[in-house]
């Protein structure tokens, strides 16, 4: 007679963290491009150190003119913000509960959606002037789109159970909207405010090119127009930081705002 | 108050626009304080019926009405789901307070009365917690305390206890019971399940398969309060066996297509 072991057969299907392994992947990176422009194999006038780029962006800081910067980069995003993701999602909850809404402004959307918001910022500097308005509008449609989609979708998602459940219970029209579709379509708005503030970032630099005097696009731009590739680098790494910033900010408020997922 | 079912009837439309029957005819009533059991195979209409009753669908033909003094700000009836249906981004207090809310009570006012029904359906000690912390039989509790703190007229039960298992809902069984003896509530209470139909309520509706129409009302002769020793007490099985025997020869019919 023989023992025949039982062994793991589900053994590589097991996910491993690899902590170090992702910290030294990331501080690989920065390691090998410290290393190349220390050799000089590149010029620094096309790579700078990153210990060129640290000291520059200290410099920059202490002198207050990265701080001027971002803080117009900021405002600009926030107002966006603000206008498109309210506009977005009272526009989704219509659409998504309301079947008048839905037969306007499905069809709307689904015309307008597809253009990329990017062509549409030479259209809206002819209407609003080109001064902060156009650039915040800009901002605004291209958070305003996938807010209004995912709201949209959201709604649709609601568990028609629940739904009934609140009838049941004597609830009309705006309790129902409150408090089951709103808090069903939560989950969806957040994932459509991770969405906005890709696109939000990308229209921010592109608006920020053009006739402006601050901002961390104008900054780039500007850096690039006088070969200070240094300062170039520091706008791109204040730029990153922020799509870090916002995705790990939405993280903890989808936390605070969601308490009830596990 | 007493409910009145007067020769409802129930048509679907299916998708290709074919009618399809789902309730014939069906004519009962619900005495106030009683207990009874709404009971059919799978499919024959008993949860349509029940929503009917709510006011959640239309009846085809036929009506359903309450029969005695109106009270303000009380409801004619409230729900308990299958699936609970609790909102889970509600804590356990603020569920039970949802219909209350609805009603348009004070906050101090709603959470006195909630908490006196988070007390009575044994959540004492949960009110913080949301319903996906919560065990299946909790989660039921919500479900049953929610419904009883609008002080219904009728509750109405659609198979409370069929998503939880065996041992849980037993005691859930016998928890709704003491809840009974204590509110005596109206209650209308849709199962598939002999013996709990038998175990539980005064009279037991029976229902026939698809399109459902009344086939049998059994008067359930066992005293209250209700006992688990019961179950094998000649009344028990008398009418246990007897329903079964209606509903056996429906659910062969319905094996075979």
């Amino acid at each position: 007679m023989v023992r025949i072991p039982v062994e793991n057969r589900a053994r590589f299907l097991a996910h491993r963290e690899y902590r170090v392994l992702r910290v030294g992947a990331l501080g690989g990176l920065v390691l090998a491009w410290e290393i190349v422009a220390r050799l000089g194999w590149v010029p620094v006038l096309f790579l700078p150190s990153p210990v060129g780029v640290v000291g520059e962006g200290w410099d920059m800081i202490v002198s207050g003119e990265l701080q001027m910067h971002l803080a117009a980069s900021l405002e600009r995003l926030a107002l966006g913000f603000v206008v498109g993701g309210g506009f977005g999602v009272i526009v989704g909850v219509a659409v998504g509960f309301f079947s008048i809404a839905e037969a306007i402004g499905e069809p709307l959307i689904a015309a307008t959606f597809p253009v990329p918001k990017i062509a549409l910022l030479p259209l809206l500097i002819l209407w609003l002037g080109i001064g902060e308005p156009s650039k915040v509008a800009v901002i605004a449609l291209g958070v305003f789109f996938p807010m209004a989609i995912n709201t949209y979708t959201g709604v649709r998602q609601a568990d028609p159970l629940l739904v009934r459940a609140a009838v049941s219970f004597g609830a009309r029209r705006w309790s129902v909207i409150r408090k089951v579709i709103l808090p069903s379509a939560l989950p969806m708005i957040f994932a459509g405010l991770r969405l906005g503030a890709g696109t939000a970032l990308l229209l921010l630099v592109a608006a920020e090119m053009i006739a402006v005097e601050s901002g961390i696009g104008f900054l780039v731009l500007h850096a690039g127009n006088i070969m200070a590739t240094t300062k170039l680098m520091v706008g791109i790494v204040v730029l990153s930081l922020l799509g870090i910033l916002s995705h790990w900010g939405l993280n903890r408020l989808e936390r605070v705002a969601i308490p009830w997922r596990a | 108050m007493r409910v009145v079912i007067e020769r409802v009837s129930k048509v679907y439309a299916d998708r290709r626009g074919h009618e399809v029957p789902a309730l014939s005819e069906v004519s009962a009533a619900v005495a106030s304080e009683e207990f009874v059991a709404l009971l059919g195979p799978s499919g024959c209409g008993k949860s349509t019926l029940l929503n009917i009753v709510a006011g959640l669908l239309e009846p085809t033909s036929g009506a359903v009405y309450f029969e005695g003094e109106r009270t303000p700000n009380r409801p004619t009836s409230s729900f308990v789901f299958q699936e609970f249906a609790l909102f889970p981004w509600r804590t356990v207090q603020q569920n039970v307070e949802f219909g209350l809310e609805e009603a348009g009570m004070a906050p101090a006012a709603r959470a006195a009365e909630a908490r006196r029904f988070v007390e009575l359906t044994g959540l004492a000690g949960f009110e913080a917690k949301y319903p996906h912390q919560l065990s299946g039989g909790m989660r039921q509790r919500v479900g049953i305390a929610r419904a009883l703190a609008v002080d219904p007229a009728v509750l109405l039960m659609d198979e409370p206890f069929s998503a939880l298992d065996a041992q849980t809902r037993q005691l859930m069984q016998e928890e709704l019971l003491a809840i009974w003896e204590r509110t005596r509530k109206t209650i209308l209470y849709v199962t598939h399940n002999i013996q709990e139909a038998v175990y539980m309520a005064d009279r037991v509706v029976v229902l026939s398969r698809r399109p459902g129409r009344v086939l049998a009302e059994v008067p359930i002769a066992l005293a209250r309060p209700r006992t688990e020793a019961m179950m094998g007490a000649p009344a028990f099985v008398q009418a246990s066996e007897m329903i079964w025997s209606l509903i056996k020869a429906q659910a062969r019919e319905a094996l075979s297509g």
